[in-house]
């Protein structure tokens, strides 16, 4: 229980974290909505084992945004899968110290 | 992260969440569904300017002033606005105060509901399975493993958070702080002593 004073372990869950709160204050869904469907996917993932609020509370966080883009139709899986894999090409593709962009 | 130029002729890759998140991100930018800047605006606030050194100055105000007190008690989202914090997840804040006969933890049972403005992003343990099942179920074993050991006298009263309200905890103010303003009165306030598992520092 030490070390916890920087918000974030990881930038992505940074990132994670800020493309939620942005999605809800657009109105894509309500913050008591986001909430339920977290608890739910934080009550499932937990039921195999007890989840540490740290990498396994974030993949919680990014399951169930997924979902829920993909049952709003925002982003659906295969369309976030397909984007995903560029993304791991350009960074494959990319000279070390450049930029990585997706130009597709 | 340190790495030879001959290793990695190509850039880093990122992890799979990592990727993830950036697919996501393309997708919904590129929909116009969230505004790149909203983003990074988002990051500012919550990676270096919210944490509990605002809750803290609020506490040392509760501490000095009975007027402000009380307007915490009334309506705290209102009394907290008045001092310039406001935001996201601090709209229904409800401040519970430590005495001689209760001490108050803070939790949430579903997910991780916290008063944002005021204490930042939530510690990994306030996100954890353990914290949020033994809380509720034995919260003085989880004090006690805090650090906090509590007379027998006082009561223990758990305040499960919600996406609807939020928690602040006032805790005690320590004893020989008499001559304290309110700068050095925040620094006795720690992140834990407003969640509940901690209570502040003494004086110096």
């Amino acid at each position: 229980m030490t070390k916890d004073h920087a918000p974030f372990d990881e930038p992505w869950q940074a990132q994670l974290f800020a493309l939620t709160v942005a999605l809800s204050e657009a109105g894509h869904f309500s913050w008591p909505d986001w909430t339920r469907a977290f608890g739910a996917t934080l009550q499932l993932h937990g039921a195999a084992r007890p989840l540490d609020g740290r990498d396994d509370y974030w993949n919680a966080w990014l399951v169930t945004l997924e979902g829920m883009l993909e049952h709003s139709g925002a982003a659906a899986r295969d369309e976030a899968e397909a984007i995903r894999v560029l993304w791991e090409r350009a960074y494959l593709s990319t000279p070390h110290g450049q930029p990585v962009r997706l130009d597709r | 992260m340190p790495h030879d130029h001959h290793d990695h002729p190509h850039t880093l890759l990122p992890s799979d969440p990592a990727l993830r998140v950036k697919a996501l991100e393309t997708i919904l930018t590129r929909k116009g569904l969230v505004d790149p800047a909203a983003l990074d605006a988002i990051l500012e606030t919550y990676e270096n300017q919210v944490g509990p050194h605002l809750g803290a100055k609020v506490v040392a105000r509760a501490w000095s002033e009975p007027d402000f007190l009380a307007e915490l008690r009334q309506d705290a989202s209102g009394a907290i606005a008045s001092m310039g914090i406001s935001g996201r997840q601090g709209e229904h804040v409800v401040v519970v105060e430590n005495t001689p006969d209760v001490h108050n933890m803070v939790v949430c049972t579903l997910c991780s509901c916290y008063p944002w403005p005021l204490l930042g992003i939530p510690p990994a343990w306030y996100k954890s399975d353990a914290y949020r099942a033994r809380a509720v179920r034995e919260p003085r074993k989880v004090l006690a493993e805090f650090g906090v050991t509590l007379p027998e006298s006082q009561k223990v009263r758990v305040w499960d958070s919600t996406a609807e309200v939020r928690y602040l905890v006032i805790p005690m103010r320590p004893a020989g702080t008499e001559g304290l303003g309110p700068m050095e009165l925040a620094d006795l306030v720690t992140r834990d002593s407003m969640i509940g598992t901690g209570v502040p520092r003494a004086p110096e």
